[in-house]
């Protein structure tokens, strides 16, 4: 193996497991005042929200909100299955049969 | 009680599975192409863990980018997790500090959503995350390899709607993680952020700052309503 990769790997692995660990580590441990709590409280539907947007409208670095955006015309009925059903599993096979649906017709 | 907490896990981490596979393959084949080899493949996948900064890795050591970019470049594209295990704390005060050290090597994205939906319903013991958690990287660290040993052969991902499981998955999680009205409200400005920064500044600091801002506001709501509830009833 090469010894800049090794390196590269071994770096990319301090840097990448010191920010999961930390607060994992950290915050468990000591009393959270309130507001933190309140304020961490929200950080699921935030971080989630801007991970899915962009896999769902852009399209190649280009804003793609149209009919030709098979993620987009996926995530309607994906929606309404995870609503009415709370199930991530049923989700996430509506998902994937509608995908494989629209590349066949489109 | 150790045994099914370590099946709940495993049976939780079946999206990812099914999510990592596509992602996990196709990484391994672009390493292979921008010169990496099927054991230093396998090194990453086992220590980095991290799936966009390892492609983006891949394409900085094909351009043959210095070691102190490619480092410093993983954890601006990672620093995101802190926020993922910030929020996470609260609810594992029941598992030591010492595992929770090792446990958060395992925090991707996905094993993020994953874990704060489960976590919310009620308290995991350990073993469940090591189910969760383990099954997950193997799923990553066995479709990287598979890729890179595949190369060219493997048969499009879009053909089983595979490429979306990932996407839906997190359709799924985000809605189980709605319980009140704001939640919407936070949901719809974190979204319009992401794009709105990733258009404009591109990279990958769209995820942390919608994520600072949008729950930002959302506490501002939350103290202006208290004031004037306040204000009314006086």
């Amino acid at each position: 193996m090469d010894g800049k990769v090794l390196t590269i790997i071994i770096g990319m692995m301090i840097v990448t497991y010191i920010p999961r660990m930390l607060p994992l580590a950290i915050l468990s441990r000591i009393n959270i005042s309130k507001g933190l709590l309140n304020w961490l409280s929200y950080v699921p539907v935030a971080v989630l929200s801007a991970l899915l947007a962009p896999e769902l409208l852009l399209k190649d670095g280009q804003l793609s909100v149209n009919l030709s955006n098979t993620y987009l015309l996926a995530a309607i009925p994906c929606f309404i299955t995870g609503i009415y059903s709370k199930s991530i599993f049923l989700t996430v096979v509506t998902g994937m049969a509608m995908v494989v649906l629209l590349n066949k017709f489109m | 009680m150790v045994r099914s907490d370590i099946k709940e896990g495993i049976r939780a981490a079946l999206p990812v599975v099914f999510g990592y596979f596509p992602i996990g393959m196709a990484f391994g084949v672009l390493a292979v192409q921008s010169g990496m080899s099927t054991v230093e493949i396998f090194m990453m996948s086992l220590l980095v863990y991290a799936g966009s900064s390892q492609f983006i890795a891949a394409g900085l050591l094909a351009a043959q980018a210095s070691i102190g970019a490619i480092v410093l470049t993983t954890f601006l594209v990672n620093s995101r997790h802190m926020l993922m295990t910030a929020s996470l704390a609260p609810y594992v005060r029941n598992i030591n500090a010492k595992l929770l050290s090792l446990l958060g090597f395992w925090v991707t994205d996905e094993t993020y959503a994953i874990s704060i939906g489960a976590v919310a319903k009620q308290q995991k013991s350990q073993w469940f995350f090591f189910g969760l958690f383990i099954t997950s990287h193997l799923a990553w660290l066995s479709s990287t390899v598979l890729g890179s040993v595949m190369g060219n052969f493997i048969p499009e991902p879009q053909k089983f709607g595979l490429d979306f499981a990932l996407p839906a998955m997190f359709i799924a999680l985000l809605i189980l993680q709605v319980r009140h009205k704001k939640a919407i409200a936070i949901i719809f400005i974190s979204a319009v952020l992401s794009i709105g920064i990733k258009l404009n500044l591109g990279g990958s600091w769209n995820i942390i700052l919608a994520t600072v801002i949008s729950v930002t506001i959302g506490v501002l709501i939350d103290k202006w309503m208290e004031k004037s509830s306040q204000s009314l009833s006086a």
